[in-house]
């Protein structure tokens, strides 16, 4: 199968691989896909409590070449973002900024279902914390 | 060394020059059609044709009668299965075959299932051979075929086909083996391994792509099938069709360059197909080979990285040609199902790598191959999410996953 040349280089140079701490109340995590299935994501956020800003993503893949540079890219595209912004990124982008045929659509369908679920975790613990500052 | 290297002899070999060299004439000069029987033409290239059929005979101890010449093991597969389920339809219904089977097997009894025949397809066991207690049990005296491959095109691994053709012939069962990765590279003979009928293929031992033969024994039993080809009733009425001239040349040439340089050749190769296995092994954790090393091809290595997936392990290698087990390498998203019925798990399927190696590979081709996959194995496993929850110490199997 022939790469685009977008997926060849965030594949040949992967951006901001690593993990945040997932303890860190200001971080969000999301863990998407299934080893039996040939691909998982983790992919984490570090929100600016204050204005709601990504200061940090981070990613590990365990998948194909086109699921490594989707999530490398939703990475890229998360920092500086607010969390609604980011919210709003679709699949479709992925698709067509990494130009994904159609078999490897479903690692464009994982990244944003990786972004979701990161910022849904951050959430959660961002309500944790309210809740808890009420009570108090 | 010239990249790319090519390390997937298993999927096909390129044609060997001598062999070439053989076949060249048969395209221009000698032309003529084998069943040509009135003129010089004619009897050149049927000469060409008995002097091929005596190689491969003589290479898996048959007699020239025995062999069909066929356009490769795909037809020699179809012919053996459809062929015998037709003519012996009066004795019985029922097939036996394994789960890890060729799919020009397992396609061809899939369609027979559907014409009302009966199919067995044996499991295998976690070293990727069939267990012969489980043959025994399965067959019937309305068994009229066992089909079982001499050696797994994915892991190498060698059936124990001497105890499987003496079960079938104790059951009065025909025993055909699919002996394309085999036939060529350990010695084969229909004889000592109680073979019916054997499939063998041209292009994955240095010869020509198109040609292939199917043995069919004469005696003891004489087994007969039914053609599945109208025509000419060449072959003995067996396959019709003009004989593909210069292409079985080439077939005979290559049986006779194997049949003469097996011993050596298949030494060179296991060293170094071992030198690779030692130098992956010795360099990266958790490295699993698929299948037993003990009754192996001489040239397999298939090996699971785990934590790595195929595909992305193959692209990260792209200056060697060798063949992933993983789903992503097909439109199909399903790992190879050779590795899933070893129980190995979806997992390790989809990290695995097949190693081909042929006679056109060198040692120095098997150090690079070794550093390069050592690179990009340790390359990915720092950014696979799974490396880092097995080092941290979690148990991926009790994890809920998100399957999607």
């Amino acid at each position: 199968m022939a790469y685009s040349n977008k997926v060849l280089d965030h594949y040949n140079h992967p951006r901001n691989v690593g993990s945040l701490d997932k303890s860190d109340p200001n971080v969000g995590t999301g863990m998407v896909g299934a080893p039996e299935c040939g691909d998982v994501m983790k992919l984490q956020v570090k929100v600016n409590p204050d204005s709601g800003v990504i200061e940090d993503a981070k990613f590990k893949t365990f998948g194909c070449g086109s699921a490594i540079a989707s999530s490398s890219l939703a990475t890229e595209w998360l920092r500086g973002k607010t969390v609604d912004e980011a919210l709003a990124i679709k699949n479709t982008d992925i698709v067509n900024e990494l130009s994904l045929p159609p078999v490897k659509i479903h690692c464009s369908v994982l990244a944003e279902d990786a972004i979701k679920a990161a910022i849904s975790d951050y959430k959660k613990k961002a309500e944790v914390r309210t809740t808890s500052a009420v009570t108090a | 060394m010239k990249l790319p290297i090519y390390m997937d002899n298993h999927a096909t070999t390129p044609i060997d020059p001598r062999v070439f060299a053989t076949m060249t004439p048969y395209f221009t000069d000698v032309f003529g059609n084998a069943a040509s029987r009135n003129h010089s033409f004619g009897w050149q290239a049927e000469e060409a044709v008995e002097k091929a059929r005596k190689q491969v005979a003589d290479l898996v101890g048959a007699t020239p009668k025995e062999i069909v010449f066929t356009s490769g093991a795909t037809e020699s597969d179809n012919l053996a299965l459809k062929g015998v389920a037709e003519m012996y339809a009066e004795k019985g219904n029922h097939i036996i075959t394994a789960a890890t089977e060729h799919k020009a097997i397992l396609d061809t009894c899939k369609r027979l299932e559907k014409e009302g025949l009966r199919v067995t397809y044996l499991p295998v066991q976690a070293n990727g051979l069939i267990d012969l207690e489980m043959l025994q049990e399965a067959i019937t005296d309305k068994t009229i075929l066992v089909s079982i491959m001499y050696a797994n095109n994915e892991i190498g691994v060698i059936q124990p086909v001497a105890e499987i053709g003496k079960i079938a012939k104790s059951m009065g069962a025909l025993f055909h083996t699919d002996a394309t990765q085999a036939v060529g590279k350990v010695p084969v003979n229909v004889i000592k391994d109680n073979i019916d009928l054997a499939s063998i293929s041209g292009h994955k031992m240095y010869g020509p792509k198109g040609v292939g033969a199917l043995y069919v024994r004469r005696k003891s039993p004489r087994v007969q099938i039914t053609a599945q080809m109208d025509g000419g009733g060449h072959e003995r009425g067996m396959r019709s069709g003009t004989l593909n001239v210069p292409g079985i040349v080439g077939l005979g040439e290559a049986c006779a360059l194997c049949h003469a340089e097996m011993a050596e050749e298949s030494k060179r190769l296991s060293f170094l197909r071992d030198k690779l296995k030692n130098m992956l092994m010795n360099e990266l954790d958790e490295v699993y080979v698929n299948g037993t090393q003990e009754h192996r091809l001489p040239n397999n290595l298939n090996i699971s990285f785990a934590y790595v997936e195929g595909e992305s392990l193959l692209m990260g290698i792209n200056d060697i040609a060798v063949s992933s087990g993983s789903a992503c390498t097909s439109a199909t998203l399903e790992p190879s199902y050779v590795l899933k019925a070893l129980g190995a798990g979806d997992d390790l399927a989809h990290s695995s790598i097949r190693f081909g190696l042929g006679r056109f590979n060198t040692e120095a081709e098997v150090d690079y191959v070794a550093n390069k996959v050592i690179e990009v194995v340790r390359k990915l496993r720092e950014l696979s999410p799974l490396y880092e929850m097995a080092k941290e110490g979690i148990d991926l199997s009790k994890v809920q996953w998100a399957a999607h």
